[in-house]
């Protein structure tokens, strides 16, 4: 967080210093009397806040008798804005035949210089951009999530077709499952005819995912870029633990996009942004995946990394100064989004769609600029609630005046 | 020293240093109290053992410290509903449970809102509250005579007051001072106003305030989220003392227009709900009592309230379900905490006599953990010889989560085990054990 992390740190460097000096000048305060207190202190389970100071004894102040107001009192409202020493960087994905492509027209995302939603500060350039996921052969995923799309399943240049026309995707991410070893092991030159199939089936941006086994996805990647030259498309992803110069290489040679992936781990982000300006690759080219955990496995984790990217990012440091990217189909990861539950719990139709919105939502507010999702309920309402908050609205108060008297 | 540390880390609370209550060292509590105050000022609202601390926070993002006091959520009823209505969500409050790592989740108020604007009629419905529970309540309306109806029944439980407006708040101010109860206090989009009203109010003797900017569903949200935005960097950063207080958000409005229509208004209000626990609400007035609604909504504030510094993970090691004998199966786990309860659950209800490895994932999940190569079959063959499994089985086959399919391959060799591949979710363990498992290895 730059410098606003070291402001704070010094702050709290005297703050405890002059703590510690104005209890050591209380002399009742001897260490028999601290070792005293320590047995019921340990037994406080949860780290506790200062109480109100109700049942201070005697020594309340005696409060002077005020005057009250007898009519409101003004005071003055100042918007507070903050300075930010960057600007994330801007990332096209897709291009237009006029820039090479066949897309009908390019992404783009990125260009923040505020936190997520600060819209008191400044605008947010560019809507964040949702993706519907797409795989090349039936996958193993929960009901629900498949009945959208029974029955295009198999079919990857239908299934994006749906997934575009019907509901809205603003752009394809296309899982080329059955290139693992282990499932089909379809090879990269069969990959990258897949791959042209979708190109002519839809026309919004494509983004390409692999199988998970580094050797192979960087196989098939490299056959797709060449094949795909010119479409910008976004390679998802890249790992440290793969050859991260070949891919680097590869990206920059094709004019393509990655999507740098790590396990929440902000120095193994850097890290890997590192590795990929060495290769050459440009920052317009990279956008980061700092892991997407379900709610309530691991979400807090995924959101306060992605947080602390964006701020990190807006601070200045050089590293992190990219979009950021979610798998929030991980959300369906959590057994209570599938899982048949007692009927208090909702059907699972519900839980489902509305555990993938809740994870969007709550990652949308820590930075995310590009939603890879499945369900198009959670894709429609986050399609919605990114509009309103950007669509330069005003609320209406009259609208919730009597909120407390309305029938529901 | 070792206090004044824990002091600092909020470990203890001050009122555990009872010597700073003496007269002779109020100038130095006084310090000590400015020193360590939250920015946003905690306000207690019921009471008893159910009463709940709002507010209290320390700081804008959960990455600088732990947020303190969890977003309480508060389910209304109305003054004009049957009486089965009334109190089947009374009790669907109450009664709310649902076990996440151990914790329990539950909900916490009920509001009581006036749709008649008949004291009487409010006064009979707060009565109806009272008999049935002691769960804190909020009192909602912008009639000083309703409201006080309801305090003369419950005044003394500190209810919230909903709520003072730039029409009523000296009313409200005066029934806050007599029943000595928080008071919230409402306007809607004028952080102006609000604040006129919160110095107004402080002024006429009330300290104990939470503010409610206005939640504006639709086209409304981008001031929503504004408003509770500038409002705590105010608090927070700039230390402003007019607008320290706990936020109140009301995604109930997200229902307005689509009455009559459960679903869809259950599904908008819980979205909102989502978005403004993130955003710095500190309570919560909902209409939905759906467990589809209110499951993923407390598992969510469950998760931005926990220790980031921590991650919420077990001990690994071996463990026995059961009473495993050599020829039970083995199989294994990560240490993120949610996992290994999950698993450790539907092995302890189907009565699965078998070993657990649990492996140090660093706390992260299955799939997460294979992903980010912290679950690598390296570290399941440490493991394995770390925790001394060859001495407690004596067959050679290992059951893996479905999860953890792609190390297959690699554990086969380094372990020299017969890797079975178990089931993608742990609640099909069972049945992949009665139906796959035998301690003969199949080579």
């Amino acid at each position: 967080m730059g410098q606003e992390d070291k402001g704070r740190d010094e702050s709290k460097l005297t703050f405890n210093k002059y703590l510690i000096e104005l209890l050591g000048k209380l002399s009742e305060i001897e260490l028999d009397d601290v070792e005293l207190n320590i047995g019921d202190l340990e037994i406080s389970l949860q780290p506790s806040v200062l109480f109100t100071m109700a049942q201070l004894p005697a020594t309340k102040p005696a409060i002077p008798e005020r005057v009250k107001p007898t009519q409101l009192l003004t005071a003055e409202f100042k918007i507070p804005v903050a300075k930010y020493l960057s600007q994330i960087t801007e990332v096209q994905i897709g291009n237009t035949k006029t820039q090479g492509g066949t897309r009908g027209k390019p992404i783009i995302i990125g260009g923040e210089k505020v936190p997520p939603y600060y819209l008191f500060e400044a605008i947010t350039p560019h809507k964040p951009v949702i993706a519907l996921d797409v795989f090349d052969i039936a996958p193993s995923l929960a009901s629900a999530m498949k009945a959208p799309f029974k029955d295009v399943l198999g079919d990857p240049a239908e299934w994006a077709k749906k997934a575009v026309e019907k509901y809205g995707a603003e752009m394809i991410n296309l899982h080329l499952t059955s290139t693992d070893p282990l499932i089909k092991d379809t090879s990269p030159q069969e990959a990258a005819k897949t791959v042209e199939r979708v190109l002519q089936a839809v026309d919004v941006p494509l983004s390409i995912g692999g199988c998970g086994d580094k050797d192979k996805d960087l196989a098939v990647f490299s056959k797709v870029a060449e094949a795909g030259e010119g479409e910008r498309l976004l390679f998802n992803s890249v790992t440290l633990d793969m050859d991260v110069k070949a891919m680097g290489e590869m990206i920059r040679k094709h004019g393509h996009t990655v999507l740098a992936f790590t396990s929440m781990d902000m120095a193994h982000a850097r890290e890997l942004n590192r590795k990929l300006y060495d290769t050459g690759v440009p920052k317009e080219s990279i956008v980061i995946d700092t892991t997407t955990a379900a709610l309530g496995y691991g979400l807090d984790y995924a959101f306060s990394i992605m947080e602390r990217t964006r701020l990190a990012g807006l601070m200045g440091d050089p590293d992190l100064q990219h979009p950021l990217g979610s798998g929030t189909t991980n959300a369906w990861a959590a057994r209570e989004a599938w899982l048949k539950m007692a009927p208090e719990w909702g059907p699972r139709e519900l839980r489902g769609p509305i555990w993938e919105t809740v994870t969007a939502v709550t990652l949308l507010l820590a930075g995310v600029d590009y939603f890879m999702m499945m369900h198009p309920a959670a894709v429609k309402t986050v399609k919605d609630i990114i509009d309103n908050l950007l669509g330069n609205h005003k609320a209406s108060p009259e609208k919730i005046t009597d909120w407390v008297s309305v029938r529901i | 020293m070792a206090f004044a540390t824990r002091l600092v880390n909020r470990e203890v609370i001050l009122d555990k240093c009872s010597p700073l209550f003496q007269e002779k060292n109020r100038a130095a509590f006084d310090k000590l109290w400015q020193l360590l105050k939250p920015p946003v000022r905690e306000v207690v609202i019921g009471s008893g053992d159910r009463a709940k601390k709002v507010g209290g926070k320390l700081v804008m993002y959960r990455h600088e410290f732990t947020y303190v006091n969890p977003t309480v959520i508060a389910i209304d009823v109305t003054d004009d509903m049957d009486e089965d209505t009334f109190k089947s969500r009374v009790k669907g409050v109450d009664g709310f449970t649902y076990i996440y790592i151990g914790r329990n989740l539950s909900l916490d108020m009920v509001a009581i809102r006036s749709i008649t604007n008949d004291p009487q009629r409010f006064g009979a419905a707060v009565k109806r509250f009272a008999e049935m529970t002691n769960l804190p309540a909020i009192l909602c309306s912008f009639n000083p005579e309703v409201i006080e109806n309801g305090l003369m029944i419950i005044g003394k439980n500190r209810p919230l007051i909903y709520a003072a407006s730039k029409e009523n708040w000296k009313e409200m101010a005066d029934l806050a001072i007599m029943y000595h109860c928080p008071l919230a206090v409402f306007a809607p989009n004028d952080l102006e106003l609000l604040k006129s009203l919160t110095r107004t109010l402080l002024e006429y003797g009330v300290e104990d305030l939470v503010l409610d900017p206005g939640t504006f569903p639709g086209e409304g949200l981008s001031d929503t989220l504004n408003n509770f935005t500038m409002i705590r960097r105010l608090a927070c950063v700039d230390e402003d003392p007019l607008l320290g207080f706990p936020l109140l958000g009301v995604p109930l409005t997200a229902w307005i227009g689509y009455q009559g229509q459960p679903d869809i208004g259950t599904w908008h209000e819980t979205w909102l709900a989502s978005m403004l626990l993130v955003r710095y609400a500190d309570a919560l007035i909902m209409h939905s009592l759906d467990g589809w609604s209110q499951l993923p909504l407390t598992i969510l504030r469950e998760n931005i309230y926990t220790d980031p510094r921590k991650p919420v993970a077990v001990e690994p090691g071996l463990r026995t379900f059961g009473s495993p004998g050599e020829s039970s199966p083995l199989l294994f786990t990560s240490n993120f905490a949610l996992t290994y309860y999950t698993v450790a659950s539907d092995l302890e209800s189907a009565k699965v006599d078998c070993y657990l490895l649990v492996i140090d994932t660093e706390g992260l999940s299955v799939e997460s953990a294979v992903a980010g190569r912290k679950l690598t079959a390296d570290k399941v063959s440490e493991a394995i010889k770390e925790y001394k499994v060859a001495e407690k089985v004596k067959h050679k086959k290992l059951i893996i989560p479905g999860r953890a399919a792609r190390l297959s391959g690699e554990l086969e060799e380094i372990t020299g085990l017969e890797i079975m591949v178990g089931p993608m979710d742990s609640s099909g363990i069972v049945k992949f054990v009665s139906e796959k498992w035998s301690p003969q290895t199949t080579a």
